[in-house]
């Protein structure tokens, strides 16, 4: 009997070792199927049209250059959104809020987090794009503008979050010390706190814009889908088209195999290498602040 | 009388700072809730057991919406007897077994990118690696495999903290009594860490029941006539459903679309608040 | 009188640079009381761990020497340490009843080594708990969740569940430290009784309880045995004048 168990011991232990290593496992096979299937673009296509301005597979225009500007626009707006309001709410959440409007804020933001993008982007349809293009008298409401908007909604659960848990673990230490000099609250949130946070807030905003940019659903249905090279701010109240969204409307329609089905998957290869840096990043200033903690601990 | 100044000047910088603040809240508040009545208002109206219960007709125009409710339910299902028992063992691995090295160090990277990686990337991959690779075709299994893999790192995360809450000493009281680790693992620590756990996975299947990019070239059908018959059918779902008929059948009627749009929210709002509950009564519970 | 415990040359060092232990011998005699005593941080508790081999659980950067059981090496790797922590039992500092019931806690280790018998399990719970001199306390309750006792209630529930397993050595690491002195003397008592069947290896949370308690001490300091002999003549006339300093109370 004593056998029989180390046996199973051994068995489900080596099971639970394989599972762990799987998640590498999985970043490895998504990378290998994207460059499979993405690097045949490059022996099909010189490099020169992928970097055109024009983007047009059926004629076999696949310059990448609109759709990444078109990204590059979305997601700065969304930025521009989700970062102030993401702090801000960490920072009611984490330093002002009693603690019975935090039990309500928190479960609501997260809900956010929690709606589908589908939803947000019917609501972007039938809601905010009419009211856009009415307010700033606009010739069509789905407008990079108008993908901000909700995409910014859609980041700023995920910078909350992050950038609560940074200010949640500032030691009260310091604010008591700033209290006790004689700061006043809202001194002591700008001058110690967040500071002293700053790493993680760092990372909230980073993570936040990671989700922008590979938010895929709402983008498509409300930006308007317009593969215009985007030239500067005024682009915000034109049509444009992201990466993501690119990908999800044609790749439904295209030939196995094909150049254009190549050169979705390129795109999405640089998806994913735009989100690995990203997280990457995020994650090694992570890991900094947390050495940084353990020394000033120790 | 300077400082008399200023000091007065400095709190009425915090109240005008705390009134701004406070704002920023409001505004951040405001349209999630107005977004969840909007739709439980708009929607309300269309929701009747035919819409419930029947199959769209007149090119979606009318009927109901069965197909793509059963749909979701299967993929959800189906992402879960994937990505439950692999999270949760991942889980395990970390918080149980892994030491602080290397390879640990890999996983945990590996594990913050899959958080990371776009959704409709996972759709790509999903494409090249189970509907052509390994030819399941546009399928509910294909679909239910890349909606698992995208929920791995929710699940394992979550389950991790929830494991790693369990003191360490019921470790060492269990080993010192002559159990092993797996023992001690499955009799207790599994245990206590159970409603930790459970949540996790209810945050993770909520949403992969709300994604559709991930399923739009892996299990996702325009209109099926019928139900699916095999894990190999591919299948309807709520969200895909939505962003069709909002966005690719002309003069869709508006109450179909809301009320659509209704029951995807509901689905993943209880989902939700099964989960904040769990939480909540578990933390309330606690004896450690 | 026979050796049960017999170290050799044990030394030992952990990853993180904590306490550690160095070159230390001694013989444990069989059904007696033997005392570790010395300021924290001197190896008392890393020697108790290295007796039922928990100290596999932390990260050890170097060990050497023996430490044999009945003439047995238990730090061979080919020991079967799950036997050897059934026959080798502990108490902790903190009683840490498991989150059950105290029935379940007492026969959880039984369960594990594979005793089904309801009858066996029950007479095991009684014996056990009557040992411990907690079975009036609580044996109308035995399925009452065990953190609903008190401190000193949770304490011999646990050493009952050390004793369930019928180990032929207790190790008890500090068990009175978060007692009061009532429910410190049940447990002191309970250790008297307990000698007669057992070897019985204590780190005492207090010089007085030591001398309280020894058949046997051992003086333990920054990791080095500085002395070992019979409890009352170490207590009364030591031979180290380090030993007799900590026993004056004139460092801790």
């Amino acid at each position: 009997m004593e056998k029989s168990l180390s046996w199973r011991e051994f068995i489900i232990t080596r099971l639970i070792q394989a599972s762990g290593y799987s998640a590498i496992l999985f970043v490895g096979l998504i990378f290998f199927f994207l460059l499979r299937e993405g690097l045949p673009a490059l022996s099909e296509v010189d490099a020169s049209s992928l970097l055109n301005i024009r983007w047009y597979p059926l004629e076999s225009h696949v310059g990448i250059l609109p759709l990444i500007s078109g990204s590059l626009v979305v997601t700065l707006g969304a930025a521009l959104i989700a970062v102030p309001f993401g702090i801000g709410t960490a920072v009611y959440i984490s330093e002002i809020a009693p603690r019975w409007m935090r039990e309500i804020l928190k479960p609501l933001v997260e809900l956010l987090g929690g709606l589908p993008s589908v939803v947000l982007g019917f609501l972007g349809i039938l809601v905010l794009a009419p009211f856009l293009r009415v307010f700033l008298n606009l010739p069509t409401g789905l407008t990079a503008l108008t993908g901000s908007l909700l995409l910014g909604g859609i980041a700023v659960p995920t910078v909350v979050s992050v950038a609560e848990d940074a200010l949640d673990s500032v030691p009260r230490a310091y604010r008591e010390g700033a209290w006790a000099l004689g700061a006043t609250k809202w001194q002591t949130i700008w001058r110690v706190t967040l500071p002293a946070a700053k790493s993680g807030v760092l990372t909230a905003v980073m993570l936040g814009v990671g989700r922008a940019i590979g938010e895929t659903m709402t983008v498509m249905m409300v930006t308007g889908n317009a593969p215009v090279l985007a030239t500067g701010l005024g682009s915000l109240f034109s049509p444009v088209r992201t990466m993501t969204a690119t990908i999800a409307a044609e790749m439904g329609e295209v030939a196995n195999g094909s150049t254009h089905y190549h050169v979705l998957f390129f795109i999405g290869m640089v998806l994913f290498i735009i989100s690995l840096v990203v997280n990457i990043i995020a994650s090694s200033v992570v890991f900094r602040a947390k050495k940084r903690a353990e020394r000033i601990l120790s | 009388m300077m400082t008399k100044f200023l000091s007065r000047n400095r709190h009425t910088v915090q109240r005008l700072g705390f009134i701004a603040i406070t704002m920023v809240v409001i505004v951040t508040i405001i349209p999630i809730i107005g977004t969840i009545v909007f739709i439980l208002v708009k929607g309300g109206s269309a929701i009747s057991l035919e819409f419930l219960s029947g199959f769209p007709h007149d090119g979606m125009r009318a009927g109901g919406i069965l197909p793509a409710i059963i749909g979701t339910l299967y993929l959800t299902l189906g992402t879960a007897v994937f990505s439950v028992p692999l999270g949760i063992a991942a889980a395990i691995y970390l918080s149980e077994y892994a030491k602080d090295n290397q390879v640990t160090r890999l996983i945990r990277l590996a594990i913050i990118n899959l958080a990371g990686i776009p959704s409709v990337v996972y759709g790509l991959f999903g494409l090249g690696l189970f509907v052509l690779f390994l030819k399941f075709g546009t399928s509910i299994l294909a679909a239910s495999l890349t909606l698992s893999i995208m929920t791995l790192p929710v699940i394992i995360s979550t389950a991790e903290e929830a494991l790693r809450a369990v003191p360490q000493s019921f470790r060492t009281v269990s080993i010192s009594l002559g159990a092993t680790r797996w023992q001690t693992i499955s009799r207790i620590i599994l245990k206590e860490a159970l409603p930790g756990i459970l949540t996790g996975v209810i945050l993770g299947l909520e949403r992969a029941a709300g994604e559709t990019a991930p399923i739009l070239f892996t299990g996702a059908a325009f209109f099926l006539p019928r139900l699916p018959h095999s894990v190999f059918d591919a299948t309807m779902a709520l969200p895909y459903h939505l962003f069709v008929i909002s966005t690719q059948v002309p003069e869709m009627p508006i109450q179909i679309q809301y009320g659509t749009a209704l029951v995807l929210l509901v689905f993943v709002l209880t989902m939700n608040v099964i989960a904040t509950v769990i939480r909540s009564r578990a933390r309330a519970r606690r004896q450690w | 009188m026979v050796d049960k415990i017999i170290i050799e040359n044990l030394s030992l060092q952990y990853s993180d640079g904590t306490e550690s232990l160095r070159n230390v011998s001694m013989g444990i005699r069989q059904n007696a009381v033997t005392v570790l005593f010395g300021p924290a941080g001197g190896g008392k508790s890393t020697l108790l761990r290295c007796l039922n081999r928990l100290n596999d659980l932390t990260e050890v950067k170097a060990s050497s020497g023996r430490i044999l059981i009945d003439g047995e090496n238990i730090l061979d790797p080919k020991t079967d340490v799950i036997a050897l922590r059934r026959k080798v039992g502990m108490v902790f500092a903190r009683p840490v009843p498991l989150p059950m019931s105290i029935r379940e806690n007492i026969i959880y280790g039984l369960e594990l080594a594979g005793e089904k018998r309801k009858s066996k399990l029950d007479e095991a719970v009684e014996r056990s708990l009557k040992l411990s001199a907690v079975w009036d306390e609580v044996k109308d309750r035995l399925n009452d969740p065990a953190v609903a006792l008190s401190g000193g209630q949770q304490q011999r529930v646990c050493l009952a569940r050390v004793l369930a397993l019928q180990p032929e050595i207790i190790l008890l690491d500090e068990p009175t430290s978060g007692l009061d002195p009532i429910s410190t003397g049940k447990v002191e008592g309970a250790l008297l009784e307990l000698k007669k069947e057992f070897t019985v290896i204590l780190v005492p949370h207090s010089v007085q309880q030591a001398a309280r308690t020894a058949d046997h001490a051992a003086f333990f300091l920054t990791g080095e045995l500085i002395e070992y002999g019979d409890g009352k003549t170490l207590f009364t006339n030591p031979k180290q004048k380090k030993t007799e300093d900590y026993i004056m109370g004139r460092f801790g």
